[in-house]
Order: C-alpha cells, then sequence, then structure tokens
C-alpha cells in the first residue's frame, strides 16, 4: 500500500500548494476542411471542431473528480489557418470568429492556431492571414495566433520580423478601450514547436497526426515549498536533486492524467509539457522559487544561474515520468501571470534586459510584457529580433508575446485580467533601430545549422 | 476499482462511525484503514473498493464532503491511481 505519508504529500501539493493540471489540448488537424469558398470552410472548421472535441470538458471534468486533481484548461490547437485556408477566397477574419463559435459552443476559453508559418518566406495564405490577425483577434475572445518568423535551419525572417511589430501595434491600437488585450493572445516565434500544449502559443503542427492529446503540468507552487523545508543552508547539488524529485512527482501526474484523458477520449497521447506555468495566485511563481534559492528579489545578480538550475532539473526530473516528452518544457516566466515577476518590476529589480537574458536559460522568451503604447512598431520587430536571435543561436524556442499598452505610459499599471494578470508598463530602450529594422530580408541561418 | 479517502481535520468522537455508515449505505467495501498524526493534523486514510458501489463516484464524493463539513473535517475521495502514479515507478 502506498505509504500515509506519501498521500498526505499529494493531498498537499493539491490543496495547499496549487498543484494542477494546467491544460489538456487536443490537437486537431484541420487540413481536410480546406474548400475555395470560405463560408464552406468555416462551416467544415466549426463542425470538425464540435464534433471531434464534443467529449472534451466533460472528460476533463470527470478526470477532475475522479482523482481530485484540479484540470484547469481544457483547450484547442488546429493547424495553421493559414494553411488550412490557403485555397479559400475571401476574409480569413470569417475563420477566427468559425473558432470562437465553436470554441464557445465546447466552452473552453481558447482555441489556438490561427497561425502561420513564415520563417522562411511568406505563401500568399500566410500573407493574407498575417494581414487579418489585429482584426481577427479584436473580434473575438478565444482564438489566439501566432506567427513563427525564425527557425535554426532556415534563419530569420526580418521582413516577417518588422510586419510582426507593425501588426502587434495595430493589434494595441484596435482594443485600446480593452488594455490592448488582442496582444496578449499574440505570439512571435522563433523555433515553434508542433506539439505546444500551452497558449497563447498552441498550434497542430504539420507532421502531427489527425488528433492527440497534449498535456501541460503546473506546480511552481510545489517546488517553492520543497525548496522553503530544504531550507538556506543545503547546497546547489541538494538542491538540484530535491527540484528534480519534485518534477518527478509533478509529471508523474500529468502522464496519468495524459494516458486517462487519452483512453477516455479514444484520441491519442502526444506529449506531457514539462514547463512549470506560474499563475497570478500567490504562491504559484517561478520568480518565487529564485528567490527562495537566496535572491532578494527575481531580477537580481545570479538570476540567470538560479533559473538555469531550475530549468535543468525540472527537465531531467520530469524526462524520466513521462512516456514522451515535448511542446515548451521549460520554465516559464510570464512577467504579468506571475505574481513574484509583477513585484520584481514595481520594486525596479527586474528589467527588460534582464528578462532577455533569462530567455536564454528557459523556455520561451519575453512573455506578457507590457510596455509604452507608444513604443514604435520597429522597436517592437527589433525586440522580436533579438529574441529570435537567441532562440535561433541556441537552438531552442523563443518567443515574444508583448504588448504596447494604448494610451499607457512607462510606469502605469495594467490589468489583463484572470489567468493573464495585471502589470506594470516597463520602460523601453528609446535608442532607434528604425534603420536596422527597414533593410528586411534575411538573417542567414547559423553555422551551427548545418548538422548532416 | 479502488480509491483512497482521506480524513484531515482534528480528532473528535464519530470521525469513523460518520465514514463507514456513508461507505455501507453505498456498498463500499472498505479494505484497509490507517490513523496517525501527521505535521499536527489527524489523519485517517482508507482504502476502499467502489467497483460495487450503489451510487456514482460523484455521488459519493459528494456525500463524503459534506459529511466533512459537518463535523470540521476535509474528507476527500481520489482513484488510487493518483498516488501510485507520482510515488511509485
Amino acid at each position: 500500500m502506498i505509504n500515509p505519508h506519501e498521500i498526505f504529500e499529494t493531498i498537499t501539493m493539491i490543496s495547499n500548494e496549487n498543484l494542477d493540471i494546467r491544460t489538456i489540448t487536443l490537437g486537431l488537424s484541420l487540413r481536410d476542411c480546406a474548400h475555395p469558398d470560405i463560408d464552406e470552410l468555416c462551416n467544415r472548421i466549426y463542425d470538425k471542431i464540435t464534433g471531434v472535441a464534443r467529449n472534451l470538458v466533460k472528460t476533463g471534468e470527470d478526470i477532475e473528480r475522479e482523482y481530485g486533481i484540479p484540470i484547469i484548461n481544457k483547450r484547442i490547437a488546429v493547424t495553421p489557418i493559414a494553411i488550412v485556408a490557403e485555397s479559400s477566397k475571401g476574409d480569413y477574419v470569417k475563420v477566427a470568429r468559425a473558432m470562437e463559435r465553436a470554441a464557445a459552443e465546447l466552452g473552453i476559453n481558447f482555441i489556438g492556431g490561427y497561425s502561420a508559418l513564415v520563417h522562411k518566406g511568406y505563401t500568399s495564405g500566410d500573407e493574407r492571414l498575417i494581414k487579418s490577425i489585429p482584426e481577427a483577434l479584436a473580434t473575438t475572445d478565444r482564438v489566439c495566433s501566432s506567427v513563427n518568423i525564425a527557425t535554426t535551419r532556415a534563419g530569420i525572417n526580418m521582413d516577417a520580423v518588422a510586419r510582426m511589430g507593425k501588426i502587434i501595434k495595430k493589434a494595441a491600437e484596435l482594443t485600446a478601450d480593452k488594455n490592448s488585450i488582442a496582444c496578449t493572445k499574440l505570439v512571435v516565434f522563433a523555433n515553434a514547436p508542433d506539439d505546444n500544449p500551452f497558449m497563447a502559443g498552441a498550434f497542430h503542427g504539420i507532421g502531427e497526426p489527425e488528433c492527440v492529446i497534449n498535456i501541460g503540468v503546473s506546480g511552481p507552487g510545489v517546488v517553492h515549498s520543497a525548496l522553503k523545508k530544504l531550507g538556506p543552508e543545503a547546497d546547489f547539488s541538494e538542491v538540484a536533486e530535491l527540484i528534480k524529485k519534485t518534477a518527478f512527482k509533478i509529471t508523474r501526474m500529468g502522464q496519468l492524467v495524459a494516458t486517462e484523458a487519452s483512453r477516455r477520449l479514444g484520441i491519442p497521447f502526444g506529449v506531457v509539457d514539462l514547463s512549470l506555468a506560474p499563475t497570478p495566485i500567490i504562491g504559484d511563481s517561478v520568480a518565487l522559487i529564485l528567490e527562495e534559492m537566496g535572491l532578494e528579489k527575481c531580477g537580481a545578480h545570479g538570476t540567470i544561474a538560479a533559473l538555469a538550475l531550475l530549468n535543468d532539473a525540472v527537465k531531467k526530473g520530469g524526462v524520466m515520468a513521462s512516456s514522451h516528452v515535448g511542446g515548451l518544457s521549460g520554465a516559464f516566466i510570464p512577467v504579468s501571470e506571475d505574481v513574484g515577476m509583477i513585484e520584481a518590476v514595481e520594486c525596479g529589480a527586474l528589467s527588460l534586459e534582464k528578462l532577455e537574458a533569462m530567455t536564454c536559460v528557459c523556455s520561451v522568451g519575453l512573455d506578457m510584457i507590457a510596455v509604452p503604447g507608444d513604443t514604435p512598431d520597429h522597436t517592437i520587430a527589433a525586440i522580436i529580433a533579438d529574441e529570435a536571435a537567441i532562440g535561433v543561436t541556441n537552438n531552442k524556442t523563443t518567443a515574444v508575446r508583448i504588448i504596447p499598452v494604448y494610451g499607457k505610459k512607462e510606469g502605469d499599471a495594467v490589468e489583463f485580467g484572470g489567468l493573464l494578470g495585471r502589470g506594470v508598463i516597463m520602460p523601453v530602450n528609446r535608442f532607434s533601430n528604425k534603420l536596422f529594422i527597414e533593410r528586411g530580408g534575411r538573417i542567414p541561418a547559423p553555422i551551427h545549422s548545418l548538422r548532416n | 476499482m479502488r480509491a483512497i479517502i482521506t480524513v484531515i481535520g482534528t480528532d473528535r468522537v464519530g470521525i469513523i462511525a460518520g465514514v463507514s455508515t456513508i461507505l455501507s449505505e453505498s456498498n463500499v467495501n472498505i479494505l484497509d484503514i490507517t490513523q496517525t498524526i501527521m505535521q499536527g493534523f489527524f489523519t485517517m486514510i482508507m482504502v476502499v473498493d467502489v467497483s460495487k458501489s450503489g451510487i456514482n463516484f460523484e455521488q459519493l464524493a459528494g456525500k463524503l464532503s459534506a459529511k466533512g463539513d459537518d463535523m470540521g473535517l476535509k474528507i476527500k475521495i481520489q482513484h488510487e491511481d493518483l498516488f501510485k502514479s507520482m510515488h511509485r515507478i
């Protein structure tokens, strides 16, 4: 029998330390929905999503009840719409609205895949999709969009980088009355993964099967509590060992839910994403883990080393706990969604430049960063280019989810609500990069992309 | 299917009686029972077989949880596999 201490430990993790399954994400191919008439395409998309995923929410809730483990989100990621809608004539925003209707019908809060993969250049479908992103995001609540503008193999598409600076500004402007919330649903990627279950960057990649179940776990609170119990005397070997063990337990739960959801829905299991995903809830913060290691505030010198250790130990612990690991799998540092990060920004400990450096050693990139509304589009593009360079050079995923909040200035507070959290407008380097961004073209792939 | 019932709170008269009455009424068999004090909390753990239960899992969980509220305790029932998967390779 399982001993009482183990049972008590699991229950404490769930009830006191915010351990949960962050998301069950159903990846679904929409490639067979293609049709020259965009209205027919929309009907097919709506029918397919609401058909295949009809039991997703109920199954998630059943598992939640039987295992007593909270499953926060049930979501859907679809084939990048630029591919699905390539041969359709008409306005792509209609497709976003069809996705929105399907998500509302199913009772899910986000649907991802209003996306395009343009790391080497645009097709006509990519071009039309990207152009439609601001309106699509401004006129829907649940649809998430992502654009992959670079890969290690292809280099960085600087035309797309420049373009995304303008698209983000436009999206911010169209939702000026709602703190530019459209930008919280738009991710610009380098080396985007095909099987990421986390929003806003989830899409169902082109090598994926017809449909698949991917799971994202959470648990910064559990790691934080474990470290707190370990105390300040423990050295880094002990810290790493403890994080590994904790990550193993968290991931095992993810694997269990993944297997069970897959069996009940009759949909194959894809991956468990090992990412430590924070929420705005007190005690569910990645920043607080770093501070527990001995930093006065996240952002102090030592933050990168602490984050590197955390990220590596989470992967080492998690990888043995799951049969297939994928997605982003690393610690997330979304500023507005992490109460410790917000406080670190507010007290001046954490800057945009430090966050950039942090993205070299952890998952994703500049995530949920609120900047002044008058930040020029070329500066936003240059921020994207820097992140893409980090991703491409280090052979990892990086992303930018930045919100130039319309009408807000440096130091202003901004509230996005719910899981998106709140933030402070961060200062941005004001020196111009206009000429740099206007050059366009492609930054060639780095030499280590040639691996054959 | 086997499930684990956990009762956490302050010790008092009638905890086992209260829980086992609900289980007996629902035709749920108790396979093992243990109680201990952990981190200052009274903790009772029961392993039960719910496969012949007369009511569904959700209803059973609701009854136990309501009983817990009456007695000032936290009573949960969870599928055994949750604990097995987390603590056993």
